[in-house]
């Protein structure tokens, strides 16, 4: 089904994550790879060694959660775009989600924008606490929202009204 | 006539990698390029490139040209570039015809050739295919990524290969919708990551489909699209139509061996590698001695690995006119290896097998 | 049909020229091809097929297909989407095969 609609299966997507305990204690990388091909540049960019794709550039990159600290810099690296951050330690009821968002218009701290399933369907409408797009990104920003802890699988990406 | 050493044809990634190489092995290499400025295809590659650091993942393509001129410009004085240049033959005697502009026609005497000519567009057969409108996909990447010029306000891609997905990418980051991508195939073509990456924006990728025709007066206004079975045959009712004002025809590329045929190189028709391909060695050289290919000529790939060849055919080609430096073994090691890292995993199962029918 | 704004690229262009096509002014920047200044114009329509006289359009914008062949100052059968505007350019649809002179 994947390799005929691009969209993972909720088992696969949940495969990525790491568990709730983990995602409550701060910011962790889930890394949305679900198929092998010849690329690992994730794994030079992770300064705490937490990603790890080895010796073949084809495996699928594997995570180690402890050493993660969900500083979002491969999020800007891989070529696929396929890596998020999520963060549940701010509060009971929410979420951080981090994503990369390379289109203009670019929303602001405190925008409210749309945000949209793996399907780009309408999730609901979220707050941005956050975007990072330092040089370093080059031209990849990272767009972090705050929404409902209920949309922890569903939400990968926004919608920016112009 | 004019004596050159290596002759590489072809300015893109394969023949920038070749003339970098051969230029490290101390050669003295004449690049010839059509257009006025090198980079080949990669000045349109907004997207950040696949493969390890050493083929610079991670890196916009549109800067790995930067990157590679810079490079060679450390060896100026040993490489001398042509533009605005067309080969417009190659002959049995080694005497290779080029014209420059309008009508400054020469030829080159090289002691050896490396063919770096690329690829170029497949088109589909359908009514009213000839409609203003109905584009490549790399003409709409031209269009946009180099002269800044929208292709039309809605698209209709036809191809779910790695280009398609990507094109759909890049057409949305200009501000122009995409309707949908279509696939004749039961099956996404390219990388997955660029499928998610469109789906998530609310684009929908039909495989199964095919467009049927295309309507309009005097340029495109819909697009009927029907459903295929799995002998890729149209099934009767299953039509819909699309307005849109621009069809991008993404159906893959074919290797552009004009040169190599005239030359009096074998090639064969290789399904796999999407065209007719030279036969050639190891080393990259084809079946007439010291002329030799890399890049989308000897068969569609990837810019990553059009780079490495061009890498591993400059060392060669550099060799066999007598620059063998000390470290030749080393570095031929080391491009194969980074071939081999390519193309190891499941998308480089096709590609290995197109090789196995050409390699001699 | 210009990309005023792009995420990740700048089209910074200077020099505005002009030209004709078919009589009628029009403007473009120089650097960019003649196919490119006439689709930001709105011109998708380059040229005509021979014998059924079927509008036609670029197709490859790289100068392998010759779909964008056009008269530019009374030369025939340039590739547009390969050359280069220059101010005060004389561009026709081509009537026919063209004749060189």
């Amino acid at each position: 089904m994947f390799e005929k609609t691009g969209i993972p299966s909720e088992e696969m997507v949940r495969g990525k994550f790491p568990s709730i305990e983990r995602i409550n204690k701060g910011p962790v990388a889930v890394v949305e790879c679900y198929k092998e091909i010849p690329c690992n540049p994730c794994q030079d960019a992770c300064k705490f060694n937490a990603i790890k794709v080895g010796e073949d550039i084809n495996n699928i990159p594997q995570l180690n959660w402890d050493n993660c600290t969900g500083c979002a810099v491969c999020l800007s690296k891989c070529p696929g775009l396929a890596i998020m951050v999520v963060d549940g330690s701010r509060s009971e009821e929410a979420i951080l989600i981090k994503i990369p968002y390379e289109f203009l218009p670019l929303p602001k701290e405190g925008d409210l924008v749309k945000a949209l399933d793996r399907e780009g369907r309408y999730v609901a409408d979220v707050r941005v606490l956050n975007v990072l797009n330092p040089k370093s990104f080059d031209r990849t920003p990272v767009v972090t929202i705050e929404a409902d802890r209920k949309y922890l699988y569903d939400i990968r990406n926004i919608k920016v009204e112009a | 006539m004019k004596e050159v050493e290596l002759l590489i044809i072809g300015g893109g990634p394969a023949g920038l990698c070749a003339a970098l190489s051969a230029a490290e092995s101390s050669a003295k290499v004449c690049i010839v390029e059509r257009n006025k400025s090198l980079g080949g295809q990669l000045i349109k590659q907004t997207h950040m490139f696949f493969g390890s650091e050493k083929q610079y993942a991670s890196i916009r393509g549109i800067d790995i040209s930067g990157i590679l001129l810079d490079k060679l410009n450390h060896y100026k004085d040993n490489v001398e570039i042509l533009t605005e240049t067309t080969v417009v033959g190659m002959y049995e005697d080694g005497v290779v015809t080029v014209l420059h502009k309008e009508d400054n026609y020469y030829k080159i005497k090289p002691k050896a050739v490396i063919v770096a000519t690329g690829a170029f567009e497949k088109t589909l057969a359908f009514p009213n295919n000839d409609l203003p409108g109905i584009y490549g996909a790399g003409a709409v990447q031209t269009l946009m990524n180099v002269h800044g010029v929208k292709p039309g306000d809605r698209v209709l891609m036809v191809g779910a290969g790695n280009i398609g997905l990507i094109v759909s990418y890049q057409l949305q980051q200009a501000g122009v919708q995409v309707a949908a991508i279509l696939d004749a195939a039961p099956k996404i073509g390219g990388y997955l990551v660029h499928a998610s990456k469109i789906r998530r924006m609310g684009v929908p990728i039909l495989t199964s489909h095919t467009v049927k025709e295309a309507i309009g007066k005097e340029f495109v206004e819909k697009a009927i699209v029907c459903q295929v079975d799995e002998k890729f045959q149209a099934i009767e009712g299953t039509e819909m139509e699309f307005d849109v004002d621009v069809i991008c025809i993404s159906v893959g590329l074919t290797p552009l061996n004009e040169l190599l045929a005239m030359r009096g190189c074998q090639t064969k028709y290789v399904p796999q590698l999407s065209g007719f391909v030279p036969l050639r060695n190891e080393n990259y050289e084809t079946t007439i001695e010291n002329v030799f290919t890399a890049g989308d000529a000897t068969g569609v790939e990837e810019a990553s690995s059009a780079m490495v060849e061009g890498y591993l055919s400059g060392l060669c080609a550099a060799s066999k006119i007598g620059y063998t430096p000390g470290n030749f073994e080393e570095r031929k090691k080391d491009y194969i290896k980074q071939l081999n890292d390519l193309r190891s995993g499941p998308v480089g199962k096709h590609i290995l097998a197109g090789i196995e029918q050409i390699v001699i | 049909m210009r990309i005023e704004e792009h995420p990740i690229l700048d089209f910074h262009k200077d020099n505005k020229i002009s030209f004709t096509f078919n009589g009628e002014t029009l403007e473009g920047y120089e650097g960019e091809t003649i196919a490119a200044a006439l689709h930001a114009s709105g011109v998708k329509i380059l040229g005509k097929s021979l014998f059924m006289h079927r509008p036609r359009g670029f197709y490859c914008a790289i100068g392998n297909c010759s779909s964008c062949m056009m008269t530019v100052n009374g030369v025939a059968n340039v590739k547009t989407c390969v050359t280069d505007l220059k101010e005060g350019m004389v561009v026709e649809i081509q009537e026919g095969k063209g004749v060189i002179a």
